[in-house]
């Protein structure tokens, strides 16, 4: 089979192209379909991303309310309320918590079933999280940003390249995220389990991905800093700035570009830290 | 087919040695394994719990990389070229799940077409005979979640043969499992073995399995291999004789010897007398006894291979290197 089609371009050596793209594609469906087994998981969510929309609604809209000309950070008001109701809608589509899958694995040694598959498991780990990307863009993006169009005055897109630049944004924060939290997971292989690093990851990523308030709020020393020596921005902060436009043209395309390479670096990352693993892993258990 | 030539694997622990000391010790979990299996070989590998089978057959697949020696399985090396050679061999492991844990069983099977990229006639011939062989029909739209252990085995079985592996590896297919559906799970592994089409390596600890499947048994204890051959040979080498039990009307006369047999023991006053037999025949020995007493009942009992490898287990220790 292999002989047959040697003269079509490949990812890895020894398959074609086509059945790659096949291969990444079924496995994209499987993280799809095992997100939308669990249907009341996705209802008690939404209404919690909804609960927490409001709160962090009225707090940044009292901030800018005190802040000089009702702009807190760049912002103003109808910015804020679309920064925090798009962001309540994407923080589950790019997962930054809640994903243990990979260390849950190494710890109970069932990872050894990974590795016996001839997918990398990098790429069938990201192959499967886009597909959970995929159906929670369509089940859990919509309703808090339904329910804050409703609530609140929201701002819309004003310039044609906003809407593709958001799209390209948020597709890299899902796997800029990936790669952060592949990496996390991954000290399992060292530690017997994530649980610390979890932890530590939970309370890092919210402030400074931008969840709990826009990074802009701090001073510009600190936003920049974080923004160039972190990939943390480029998981929530950049697609909500990209879409309220809260820059101009030049650096929204910037930021994202800024977030392309971010991503690339993790998941590159991820990539040789499992292939570090593999070398010196024990399989847990008998 | 596998080639193993003084594979070892060491680990490292740290023991306690004082209030704060930790001293580094070296466990050597596989010690100088050389063995070679053909194609189309059904191998049994047992050995106690902690004896080195799982470690052996972790290097064996490529998830755990050997601390020396060589091996080679299929012409490729597991650990370097894994993904390659994950195309060739197929795992079972009783004690994990290959399959998605949320998905319908037959959704399992439908992405490992993909995931192995078999073509699709292919993959429906194979999967048509497992759903007979195993009667998987019934639970094909079943969440793997819900499935009952033997209905995951056989699931296991038919999702480690799709992309029609060359090798086999089984780490203890039947454990935890029911009467009937170890049956079904021997009956499925010996029709396939009898192919001759894949090469079968099967570690177990309940050696019914191995009595009905493998021509060639492998012992590992501490590491190394204590026996290599024939559950036959392993009869022969460790000395286990069959037995002669008779119940008798009349106890037996004192110092009443039967010749050619020991006297393993007497029980029920004298009624019940169990000879092993040493160096005669079953028909020599009966025929003997029956001219000495008035015989009612009479039974040969085979050796249990259960008795030879606990003996190989707790006697064996230390009786490395052989043969």
């Amino acid at each position: 089979m292999d002989g047959l089609d040697a003269s079509v371009p490949t990812i890895s050596p020894h398959r074609p192209m086509s059945a790659s793209v096949a291969t990444f594609g079924a496995l994209m469906w499987s993280g799809f379909r095992r997100y939308a087994t669990y249907r009341q998981a996705t209802v008690a969510g939404s209404f919690t991303n909804i609960v927490f929309g409001f709160l962090r609604c009225y707090v940044l809209l009292a901030v800018a309310a005190g802040a000089a000309a009702g702009a807190a950070g760049g912002y103003d008001a109808r910015q804020l309320a679309t920064f925090v109701w798009v962001g309540q809608g994407l923080l589950n589509v790019v997962g930054i918590w809640g994903w243990n899958d990979l260390a849950e694995r190494i710890r109970t040694g069932d990872i050894a079933a990974d590795l016996l598959r001839p997918v990398p498991p990098v790429t069938a780990y990201l192959a499967a999280d886009l597909g959970r990307c995929g159906y929670q863009m369509l089940t859990r993006f919509t309703p808090p940003v339904i329910v804050g169009a409703i609530a609140f005055p929201l701002v819309a897109p004003s310039r044609w390249q906003t809407v593709p630049l958001f799209a390209a944004s948020v597709l890299l924060a899902v796997i800029g995220s990936f790669g952060c939290r592949y990496l996390v997971n991954a000290t399992a292989y060292w530690l017997g389990d994530a649980r610390g690093p979890l932890m530590f990851w939970t309370l890092g990523s919210g402030v400074l991905a931008g969840l709990y308030f826009p990074l802009r709020l701090l001073p510009e020393w600190a936003t920049v800093t974080i923004w160039v020596a972190t990939p943390l921005p480029g998981l929530l902060q950049t697609p909500l700035d990209v879409l309220v436009e809260r820059d101009g043209p030049a650096l929204q395309a910037g930021l994202v570009a800024l977030q392309a390479v971010w991503a690339v670096i993790m998941v590159a990352l991820a990539g040789v830290v499992q292939r570090r693993a593999e070398r010196k892993l024990v399989v847990q258990g008998g | 087919m596998i080639e193993m030539r003084e594979l070892r694997k060491d680990f490292t622990v740290r023991v306690k040695a004082g209030r704060l000391r930790r001293e580094k010790r070296v466990l050597a979990a596989v010690d100088g394994v050389s063995l070679s299996i053909g194609a189309g070989e059904m191998v049994g590998y047992i050995g106690p719990n902690g004896a080195g089978k799982s470690t052996t057959l972790k290097m064996l697949t490529g998830v755990l990389s050997p601390s020396g020696g060589e091996v080679s399985v299929c012409g490729l090396r597991p650990v370097p070229q894994r993904t390659r050679l994950a195309l060739r061999i197929g795992v079972v492991f009783g004690q994990r799940s290959q399959l998605w844990w949320d998905l319908p069983l037959g959704e399992s099977f439908r992405l490992l077409r993909y995931v192995y990229r078999v073509p699709a006639a292919e993959h429906e011939a194979r999967l048509r005979r497992c759903r007979d062989l195993l009667d998987l029909d019934e639970f094909m739209d079943t969440p793997v979640r819900q499935l009952s252990l033997g209905q995951r085995m056989r699931g296991e079985l038919t999702a480690a043969l799709l992309h029609g592996p060359e090798v086999l590896f089984l780490d203890e297919p039947t454990i935890g499992l029911d009467v009937v559906s170890k049956q079904a799970v021997r009956s499925f592994l010996g029709e396939l073995g009898a192919t001759g089409d894949v090469t079968l390596v099967l570690t177990t600890h309940d050696l019914a399995d191995i009595e009905r499947l493998c021509e060639r048994l492998v012992v590992i204890d501490h590491g190394r291999v204590v026996h290599d051959g024939t559950i036959d040979d392993l009869h022969s080498r460790y000395g286990s004789r069959r037995s002669l039990v008779a119940d008798l009307d009349t106890p037996l006369p004192p110092g009443f010897a039967l010749p050619g047999a020991t006297t393993a023991s007497i029980e029920a006053d004298g009624h019940r007398v169990t000879f092993t037999l040493e160096s005669t025949t079953a028909g020599a020995a009966v025929a003997a006894l029956v001219n000495a007493a008035p015989v009612r009942d009479l039974s040969v009992v085979e050796p249990e291979i259960e008795d030879v490898v606990a003996r190989l287990y707790t006697d064996g220790r230390g009786v490395s290197g052989v043969p």
